[in-house]
């Protein structure tokens, strides 16, 4: 087990930089997924902790020793790669076996710890075929049984399930969990899937053009993002972002204007975003989770409902996403509105519906920068105590 | 639909059956003369009879024991083209691997080197080079025959456009592991890679096997002399008797056809692999 830590890290490909400044500090035992659009820097931020890159400038540790010029077997680190990266002319026990002969253990030792991982992961059939012989999910698991039987100080995982088909994938995805949980080893995995990246990560962190837009608890990020990438990165479908005026109503009530409506913000959601006076009468960029939605019945309040043209209507089931636009448009430009409801729903297309908003739950950002007005260090750390404290108390107490 | 289907398939295989016919035909004729008594193989020719004999005979085989020393040439083909393709899947896979996977200074101009070198025809350079190998005391032995093909451009560029197109993770994953370059390179690359050894390793086989200029400039005496020279004897041997060199042809020709089909298997997947197709 390990901690690591990255300091003002820097890469550049040519002239071009691709990760800027990133300083992160990953715990003993700690499952931190790193997650972001395509050519955000992850996986390059996970092949230069491997080894596998030199770093331009700054400084990463694995404990206390800073690793920048050691080689990826010094840095005692393994690696599951997304397109498993076995040896294909090897069996599945040379395969396990290669990283322990490169460090020159002896024959017993080897067959023990093979056979322990085997067993771990239920490998025990598979030991004498070849990778070719085997699927997609038998692969996955051999790679991540090569990274186990050397007992690393870190694991890191680049995108390993995107090769699997979705059902595959969650049940690999449990196994990861599982087995991090069991093992404690310090994990780094890579994805670009928000799903797996919220499931899987006990701190999730983001990034965009290589840059670190936010690291927090899977919950934290999902209730107080710090920015509208996040906002819209995390959740899905994404949050909507309206261009809007923080204005004050009657009784000093905060309130912004959304598809012709003027919103509330309740006096408690208010007291999460400090500084609001200040931003009175300025433009401010509105978020509402499709999930803040619902069909508004007729007893609900009148002023916190808005009406939307709908345009698309994708029923899954359990549930109906409804994407629309706004039937009266008000200051703020045209805006497309997606909405998640509820099963069972008939709703036709370019219908007008009404849909009321759950005002507890709108976001505000600030129009220029997209930073957002909430105490987003404040929230997250409520977050974070409120699921410590779950966490404590036994179940059923 | 289905008739007009049938009539071209038809001529599809006519056409096709004719060329093979017309690609085939000299090594026929090579093969059936070399079974016809000497005087039958000039009379027949011109006419289909060359390709059917009316007598068969091995005495043209006797012949060329015979006159001239058939055992030593064949030991000497194999010694130096043994050690050229031997020397050279080494050289060469090692090379392509630096170029294609290793980040050093000026390795794109030593790859575009190598690309330019590769249309230099051998006879442009065989003075020079035989100048060269005189000034270093090389003569009249195997050494001279094969050093100078060892390192060969044309096999450096199938090396490195097979070593381009594996997946780099292998090599991630073995360094990951623990494991060094040449370790890397000969644990984990070569096992993965016998297409690419077929391919480069009948290529060079094929284009030295009937190498002719060199060892005619570089030896004398039947010592270590190849077979492209043995069989030059012939025409020079008084009497000029054709049966006895289209036996010499078929025994030239065998050793490589029997290579050829031993990786015939690994060859084609090769060729998919390193682009020598076309």
């Amino acid at each position: 087990m390990a901690s690591i830590a990255f300091s003002n890290v820097e890469k550049y490909f040519d002239d071009q930089r691709v990760i800027r400044d990133f300083t992160l500090r990953i715990g003993d035992g700690e499952f931190v997924v790193l997650v972001g659009p395509s050519g955000c820097g992850k996986s390059t931020l996970l092949r230069m902790l491997a080894g596998l890159e030199r770093i331009t400038e700054g400084e990463i540790r694995i404990d206390d020793t800073v690793v920048n010029e050691q080689t990826p077997q010094e840095r005692n680190v393994a690696m599951v790669f997304q397109n498993y990266a076995l040896y294909p002319h090897m069996t599945v026990r040379q395969n396990l076996a290669f990283p322990l002969k490169m460090r020159k253990l002896d024959k017993s030792e080897i067959d023990r710890r093979i056979q322990d991982a085997a067993d771990l992961l239920g490998l025990e059939p598979l030991l004498d075929r070849k990778p070719k012989q085997l699927s997609g999910g038998q692969r996955q698991r051999i790679a991540m049984g090569r990274s186990i039987v050397r007992d690393p100080s870190v694991f890191l995982m680049d995108e390993p399930l995107s090769n699997l088909d979705a059902k595959l994938r969650v049940q690999i995805r449990t196994e990861i969990a599982e087995l991090q949980k069991r093992m404690q080893t310090t994990t780094v995995y890579v994805t670009h899937d928000q799903v797996e990246a919220m499931t899987l990560g006990q701190r999730v962190v983001v990034l965009k053009d290589g840059e670190l837009q936010q690291v927090a608890t899977p919950q934290a990020l999902y209730d107080a993002p710090a920015n509208v990438f996040v906002a819209g990165f995390i959740g899905s479908p994404a949050m909507n972002i309206v261009r809007s005026r923080l204005e004050k109503g009657e009784g000093g009530t905060f309130r912004v204007r959304m598809g012709g409506t003027s919103l509330p913000v309740s006096e408690e959601r208010a007291a999460v975003f400090p500084g609001l006076e200040q931003k009175e009468g300025e433009p401010v960029l509105v978020g509402l989770r499709p999930e803040s939605f619902f069909v508004a019945e007729e007893a609900a309040s009148r002023e916190a409902q808005i009406g939307v043209v709908v345009d698309t209507v994708e029923m899954l089931g359990h549930e109906t996403i409804v994407y629309g636009r706004f039937a009266e448009e008000g200051e703020e430009e045209a805006q497309t509105v997606t909405a998640r409801l509820g099963p069972n729903l008939r709703i036709d297309l370019d219908e007008e519906i009404r849909l009321g908003v759950d005002t507890e739950k709108i976001y505000l950002f600030d129009a220029e920068d997209e930073t957002s007005l909430m105490d987003v260090q404040q929230v997250a750390e409520e977050i974070g105590a409120r699921e410590r404290n779950r966490e404590e108390t036994p179940a059923g107490e | 639909m289905q008739r007009r289907r049938l009539i071209g398939n038809l001529l599809n295989y006519l056409f096709m059956t004719v060329f093979a016919l017309l690609f085939i035909s000299p090594i026929l004729f090579m093969i059936v003369g070399s079974f016809k008594p000497d005087a039958q193989v000039l009379s027949d020719m011109g006419t289909l009879n060359a390709f059917f004999p009316d007598e068969v005979t091995v005495q043209n085989y006797r012949d060329v024991f015979e006159r001239a020393p058939f055992g030593r040439y064949l030991f000497n083909s194999a010694v130096v083209n043994g050690f050229i393709v031997g020397l050279g899947l080494l050289v060469n896979s090692l090379a392509g691997y630096a170029l294609a996977r290793l980040r050093w200074r000026g390795r794109r101009l030593v790859l575009n080197f190598v690309l330019a070198v590769m249309v230099i025809p051998f006879e442009a350079i065989a003075v020079p080079l035989f100048y060269q190998v005189t000034v270093l005391g090389w003569r009249n032995d195997y050494w001279v025959q094969i050093f100078p093909f060892i390192a060969y451009p044309l096999s450096i560029y199938l090396f490195y456009s097979f070593f381009l197109g594996m997946p780099k993770e292998l090599e991630e994953a073995a360094r990951i592991d623990g494991a060094g370059p040449l370790r890397t390179f000969f644990v984990i690359i070569v096992p993965n890679a016998k297409p690419a050894f077929a391919s480069v390793a009948i290529v060079t086989l094929l284009l030295f096997w009937g190498l002719y200029l060199w060892p005619l400039l570089v030896t004398a005496g039947e010592s270590v002399r190849p077979l492209p020279l043995g069989i030059a004897t012939f025409y020079t041997l008084p009497p000029l008797q054709w049966g006895d060199i289209l036996a010499f042809g078929v025994m030239m020709v065998a050793p490589i056809l029997i290579v050829f089909l031993l990786f015939q298997r690994w060859f084609v997947r090769g060729v998919a692999s390193t682009g020598l197709k076309g």
